[in-house]
């Protein structure tokens, strides 16, 4: 019972509080420029205005696909927030990142297309580093179970820092901040015209936004869990690893998509790896 | 409801302008002016784009560019021409391959004068067209209701 409140919360208050840090982002990035910057709210503004707007669409497919991203998105921060299996969540996550691409390629642009592949090189770099933080909770925790493991008093982030470091390497990606912006080309906007939503505008662009919102949402929501034990420390961590993010947006330029790769793979093999193996040989080898 | 305004999203377009009044619109993103404490943001994409912010005169080989890229435009949008160049054909007027202002090709509803346009005027030249926005949202959603 106590399960489905949460997913229903969460499918209410994800958005709003996705919003609020995208809108926090844009605040801090323009003073760490030396800006005034927009006001808070002004992601809720660019939203609802996108819903104002004449809605401009190639091929009626691409609705549904985003419309099904969208979902599949909701879905995904749903059975986390619920509690559910973390395989199950990451499905669904991959699922959610497929119908997107798949809205992508069915709108035909080469920008689109540029895009939708740029994306699926992002997918392929993020993904091996999210199950092996999946894999290093379950050892540690001895569950897939999401209400387990945040309910577990173990100090997970002792025994898994190498995992956690490369889940802000991949956490960089999914974010789409800067070095590994390659598939939206959030800040240069003449490179890829703007990659996988050049063909989406008015309503459908406004759901791929928030989509984003409940993204963000889930993405620190996974960081919340190597701090289980205690959640005041975790919401402290969870702030400072935003601020890290941002920082890293206005530092880093764009990189080519094989930079994306290597980071990705290189925090798997490396930081990923190398912690499980440790920790498989020192605390649960006899 | 009134959203359109606080998040125009602009489109930049040089068409044929010495490259005078493009780093004046620049100039407006810059630390300085700081046009995104408006919501103003400079995309590279017409199908996301507000407010179309065209300098120079056109000339004929940019023409069905021009206006490839405003019919691209959801609606409601707007036009500004920035620059004199952009708003009548400046010095190239009589040029034999410059066809005049914007408004030959499409219809401007902001004209920002000045060589160069300076980043002030640019800046209330796009306030004027926020308004024109605005209303131009009214109509249509008054057509939508008849229809």
């Amino acid at each position: 019972m106590m399960s489905i409140l949460n997913a229903l919360v969460y499918l209410i208050l994800a958005p709003v509080l996705g919003g609020l840090v995208a809108g926090i982002d844009r605040k801090i990035t323009a003073r760490m420029q030396g800006r005034v910057g927009p006001p808070i709210l002004q992601p809720f503004y660019d939203v609802a205005k996108l819903f104002e707007k004449e809605d401009v669409t190639v091929t009626p497919s691409q609705n549904y696909y985003i419309l099904s991203y969208l979902v599949f998105m909701a879905v995904t921060g749903a059975l986390f927030f619920a509690g559910g299996d973390m395989l199950l969540v990451i499905f669904a996550f991959t699922l959610a990142h497929v119908f997107i691409v798949l809205g992508a390629y069915a709108a035909y642009s080469p920008y689109s297309y540029l895009g939708a592949e740029r994306e699926l090189i992002a997918l392929m770099a993020y993904e091996p580093m999210i199950i092996l933080t999946a894999v290093g909770l379950y050892l540690v925790t001895g569950s897939f179970y999401v209400s387990d493991i945040a309910a577990s008093t173990v100090p997970v982030i002792l025994y898994l820092p190498g995992v956690f470091l490369g889940f802000l390497t991949v956490l960089t990606i999914k974010l789409r901040k800067s070095p590994f912006d390659i598939s939206t080309s959030h800040h240069a906007h003449q490179e890829l015209v703007k990659g996988l939503t050049t063909e989406f505008s008015g309503a459908t662009l406004g759901k791929i936004e928030i989509a984003h919102w409940y993204e963000t949402v889930v993405m620190l929501g996974i960081v919340y869990l190597f701090f289980g034990f205690n959640p005041l420390l975790a919401i402290i961590v969870i702030a400072l690893v935003y601020l890290l993010e941002i920082f890293i947006d206005n530092t880093f330029s764009r990189m080519k998509w094989e930079m994306t790769m290597k980071s990705g793979w290189g925090a798997a093999a490396i930081l990923g790896f190398l912690n499980l193996a440790v920790l498989y040989y020192f605390y649960l080898g006899v | 409801m009134a959203y359109l305004k606080k998040s125009p999203w602009l489109l930049h377009y040089d068409a044929s302008s010495c490259n005078g009044c493009d780093i004046e619109v620049l100039a407006c993103l810059t630390p300085l002016y700081d046009v995104e404490r408006f919501g103003i943001i400079n995309t590279g994409n017409p199908k996301h784009a507000d407010v179309l912010v065209i300098t120079g005169g056109i000339n004929e080989l940019n023409r069905q560019v021009v206006r490839n890229i405003y019919n691209q435009m959801p609606e409601p949008r707007v036009v500004v021409a920035v620059g004199i160049c952009a708003s009548s054909g400046g010095v190239f007027r009589e040029c034999y391959n410059i066809a005049g202002g914007v408004d030959q090709v499409i219809p401007v509803d902001v004209y920002v004068p000045g060589c160069a346009a300076r980043p002030e005027s640019i800046i209330d030249g796009i306030v004027q067209a926020l308004g024109i926005l605005e209303e131009k949202r009214t109509k249509m959603k008054e057509q939508e209701a008849q229809r």
